[in-house]
């Protein structure tokens, strides 16, 4: 655990370094001006995401193939952790596009694809927490998981695909798209920052899980014991 | 730098601290009860 807090310590840090570089490094915007410096925590959210709903993706593929409970533990560590990431996309989108657009909100493939997976996801959280066979809660969450995933790659390839308000990619947007080259350094560093953070967030989470199946595995093992113990006494 | 929508900016920054500290938060929190939880289960086992 001591361990963990030195690397939160250290990514606080480089989080302070991003907020300065999306502040001050990067250069302003032409048209947007100040507004336009969300983009580098939007965006990088974004990525850590999608990254930690492949995390979800992989660890309920994982599941159904080995039926190892520790991949279920880790499929509703990165469920949660992808929740505030999303959040956190679902917050700053609106802040910005309500100078730059005049609205809050609009039902574009982007923003109703991402809305969509979030809510997925809560019920996800919460559906987990009907069943309590613990075997029959990660097969039923492993295949939801699954479903769920499908709109991530969709939600990605969105503002390719078609026509969207939303802005189209500057990053992997091919011909006639691209980031000055300064902006493109603060941006991949807020991302690299933003990933590490979902990681450590992940493995934080992580350890609550296994905590909780120590727990429950010990209460069982002390109520068998004592149970035994007072059968013996009755013989 | 341009401050025009500066307030915008400044509460976006916040929400982004603010979602990931309450995370953080109620993880760490969650984690100790689960901890204390724990503690109490060892202590009812008797000691031989």
């Amino acid at each position: 655990m001591k361990r963990y807090g030195i690397f939160a310590l250290i990514l606080t840090v480089l989080m302070f370094f991003a907020g300065y570089a999306a502040l001050f490094i990067a250069p302003d915007e032409a048209t947007m001006h100040a507004i336009q410096r969300i983009f580098y925590f939007h965006a990088s959210s974004g990525w850590a995401a999608m990254e930690a709903s492949m995390i979800v993706f992989f660890a309920n593929v994982a599941y159904l193939a080995k039926r190892d409970l520790k991949w279920d533990w880790l499929a509703i560590s990165a469920v949660e952790v992808s929740v505030a990431f999303w959040t956190v996309m679902l917050v700053t989108g609106p802040i910005w596009a309500h100078p730059v657009w005049g609205v809050w909100w609009t039902w574009d493939w982007r923003l109703t694809l991402t809305l969509v997976i979030w809510i997925l996801y809560l019920c996800y959280m919460v559906l987990r927490t009907l069943i309590a066979d613990p075997e029959r809660r990660a097969v039923f969450s492993a295949v939801f998981g699954i479903f769920v995933f499908l709109g991530v790659p969709l939600d990605y390839l969105s503002i390719r695909i078609w026509r969207t308000q939303h802005p189209q990619p500057v990053i992997f947007g091919g011909q006639n798209s691209g980031l000055d080259p300064t902006m493109a350094k603060v941006f991949f560093y807020c991302s690299g920052v933003m990933t590490l953070l979902m990681i450590l967030l992940v493995v934080k989470r992580y350890r609550l899980e296994r905590l909780r199946h120590d727990a429950e595995e010990l209460r069982l093992a002390v109520e068998e014991a004592s149970e035994s113990a007072g059968m013996s006494r009755n013989l | 730098m341009h401050i025009q929508n500066f307030g915008s900016l400044f509460a976006a920054y916040i929400a982004v601290w603010a979602i990931f500290f309450i995370y953080d938060f109620t993880v760490a929190r969650r984690i100790a009860r689960v901890e204390k939880d724990l503690a109490e289960i060892k202590s009812q086992i008797p000691h031989k």
